[in-house]
């Protein structure tokens, strides 16, 4: 338990630390924090729109957090999130329209299974480029991301736009691929707010990532990678094989970010639909400890700032909803240089016991 | 008519390349002395907003006239060496992870141009639109003549200095040029405030001198493609010059169709394609496909100096 508190303290300090630092920021532009951070974070409380939205920003940010930690515990940073879920994405609307007219027993699955296996290819190429030949995931994930995003482009304005569109995004999905929204089970919650069953499968996926990883034989080899890699290649790890894994896994559960935007909310593959979800999950996956557990928590509260942004930009004066990626970046900043935390808490407690002599 | 669209084109390649190359060059700095760079977008961004910035107030508020971008430009370099300053802190003085670090300056910069802009010219993201004769040079001439200076004076300066030689040893070496007497983090603030004050001018390039205002998140991912071009250029200065040029080169291809490329087969090559060029050589590059690119040894490293 002391040991749970420990993991929570420290984030909780970093976003604290964020907080204030973007209080002083809100100050100097000449409008009141607490007006501001009111707007941006009780927007989130009210039910059922509140709650019912902050839930469904939630959703894939706890995907790409996901995403991000299972790179992080094999020593791999997927900055290519974005990336993959945009391929996974494309990917599931293609198959909605492509066999619209099967029946929803056959055609979610399928939808799924596309969401899922385009984000691990698309995961697994920057995976078996370091394997092979040693090149840094970092730089691929980060070319990968816009060739992706050039390619689904591509794909949408040459082949599956409706003609005289204006708007680049695909024809809608059969009705087969559709999943139902929360509220036909919640009383209370309209169905217009578009929390979808793929809430629920994000918090599945946490799960069975805690129990991949710690429950079974290959998270065990993906950990150890990441740990001490070669104190696992000579346990007779085959390092390269963990590393295409792990980022096939990674790119899979980005992936199902696809299943929440195409099957659960807009029914069609809208071009350029991601709000930055894949670089939130870096956010989330690092505020999160890179523990599921901490993922969720992480995910929920930028999926309130998020939510609330839209009412900062609407009620405020000065402050735009800017200030949600400003908190997000000094967050991250906090969490990184960990250490700054210590030698300032440290540099306190020496002159403290400096003057107690 | 064939030869007014080749110079045409070619002028647009080398106002194109401009960040590039000044933004390339900066990261060549900081990862030759083994800190990685992928902030080059952050740091293009708060050299792009402060110009546009900055030049709008001295021209409004100060009405320096001529001298305005010229000021706008100082103060440009000013901020984004401030963000390449916080960037150094965390990464040699904390030993922050740098790719996190990267990731939340680049974070922290879409947003603060945007939330300043909101406050300041209650606008969505953008600055007031500057007046023509108050920007940046613009010939494809000077700026060619002012680009070779740069690559070459840094040329020099990484080949045939003293600090080129320290800069080098440090990122491939740390421990010997420990040894040797060099002190391996003021080399590496070096590095990395360098690469603030090139990104700052490549940024300030694109809102005063290509364009007349910022827009939010106006760089779209060019301090990714100097990244890559870095890569493409095997970490080297002229290298580093020609990849910026084929990639200004690919973006002034895809502006000048509108839409798409008609091969002399009459087929079309859909823009995007083209837009992907300077990713994919990358990959292929990283991968040792066509020669080999290989980053500096102790690039990403903290250095832990032995007690």
């Amino acid at each position: 338990m002391t040991n749970l508190l420990r993991q929570l303290l420290f984030p909780l300090i970093a976003v604290v630390a964020a907080f204030i630092v973007g209080g002083i920021l809100i100050l100097l532009v000449g409008d009141n924090p607490i007006v501001a951070y009111r707007l941006l974070i009780g927007s989130a409380l009210s039910w059922p729109d509140g709650i019912g939205y902050t839930l469904f920003h939630a959703t894939p940010l706890i995907f790409t957090g996901l995403a991000v930690l299972v790179g992080f515990r094999c020593g791999l940073f997927n900055i290519g999130a974005e990336g993959q879920l945009y391929i996974a994405a494309f990917a599931t609307a293609w198959v909605g329209i492509t066999f619209a007219n099967l029946s929803p027993w056959l055609l979610v699955p399928m939808c799924c299974a596309a969401a899922i296996l385009g984000g691990a290819v698309w995961g697994a190429i920057p995976g078996v480029l370091k394997a092979r030949f040693g090149s840094h995931e970092v730089i691929n994930t980060i070319m990968l991301n816009f060739i992706a995003v050039a390619l689904v482009s591509y794909f949408t304005q040459y082949h599956y736009k409706v003609p005289g569109d204006p708007i680049m995004e695909t024809s809608f999905i059969g009705y087969g691929a559709h999943i139902a929204r929360l509220g036909k089970f919640i009383p209370g919650l309209p169905q217009r707010i578009p929390l979808n069953l793929a809430f629920l499968l994000a918090l599945l996926a946490c799960l069975l990532v805690y129990l991949f990883l710690w429950r079974t034989k290959w998270g065990y080899e993906i950990r150890s990678t990441g740990s001490n890699p070669s104190a696992a290649e000579y346990g007779g790890i085959s390092i390269g094989k963990q590393i295409v894994l792990a980022m096939a896994v990674s790119g899979a559960l980005a992936g199902m970010v696809g299943i929440n935007d195409v099957m659960g909310y807009r029914y069609r593959y809208y071009d350029g639909f991601s709000d930055n979800y894949g670089f939130t999950g870096i956010a989330v996956a690092l505020l999160g400890r890179n523990h599921p557990v901490g993922v969720i928590l992480a995910a929920l509260l930028f999926a309130v700032l998020q939510h609330g942004g839209i009412y900062v930009d609407g009620f405020s004066e000065h402050v735009t909803k800017d200030i949600v990626q400003v908190l997000q970046g000094i967050i991250i900043l906090f969490v990184a240089a960990e250490a700054f935390f210590k030698w300032f808490l440290g540099r306190n407690a020496l002159t403290k016991s400096a003057r107690a002599n | 008519m064939r030869d007014v669209f080749t110079l045409s084109l070619i002028a647009s390649t080398i106002r194109l390349a401009t960040p590039l190359i000044l933004a390339a060059l900066g990261g060549l700095f900081s990862e030759r002395s083994g800190v990685i760079n992928i902030a080059l977008e952050g740091k293009m961004l708060a050299g792009a907003f402060t110009a546009a910035a900055v030049t709008y107030a001295a021209d409004t508020r100060l009405h320096m006239g001529n001298a305005s971008p010229w000021v706008g430009l100082l103060a440009a370099i000013a901020a984004s060496t401030f963000i390449a300053a916080i960037y150094a802190i965390a990464c040699i003085k904390f030993k922050a992870d740098q790719v996190v670090s990267g990731a939340a300056i680049n974070i922290l910069m879409i947003g603060i141009p945007g939330f300043l802009s909101g406050a300041f010219f209650l606008s969505s993201g953008s600055t007031p639109q500057l007046p023509k004769d108050h920007l940046l040079p613009q010939s494809p001439v000077v700026i060619a003549i002012v680009i070779l200076l740069i690559v070459g004076l840094i040329w020099y300066v990484v080949y045939h200095t003293p600090f080129g030689l320290r800069l080098r040893s440090v990122g491939e070496k740390p421990e010997a040029a420990d040894a040797a007497g060099v002190s391996v983090n003021r080399v590496r603030y070096a590095g990395v405030l360098l690469a603030g004050v090139l990104a700052g001018i490549g940024g300030a390039y694109l809102s005063i001198g290509q364009s007349s205002l910022f827009t939010r998140n106006m760089t779209a991912g060019r301090g990714f493609i100097a990244l890559a071009a870095l890569i493409f250029g095997k970490w080297r200065p002229v290298q580093t010059m020609l990849a910026c040029l084929l990639f200004g080169f690919t973006e002034a291809i895809s502006i000048q169709m509108q839409g798409a490329v008609k091969l002399p087969s009459g087929e079309d090559i859909p823009v995007q394609f083209i837009q992907m060029v300077p990713y994919v050589l990358t990959i292929v590059v990283l991968a040792g496909f066509i020669g080999s690119s290989r980053p500096p040894k102790a690039l990403g490293i903290p250095y832990q100096k032995e007690k």
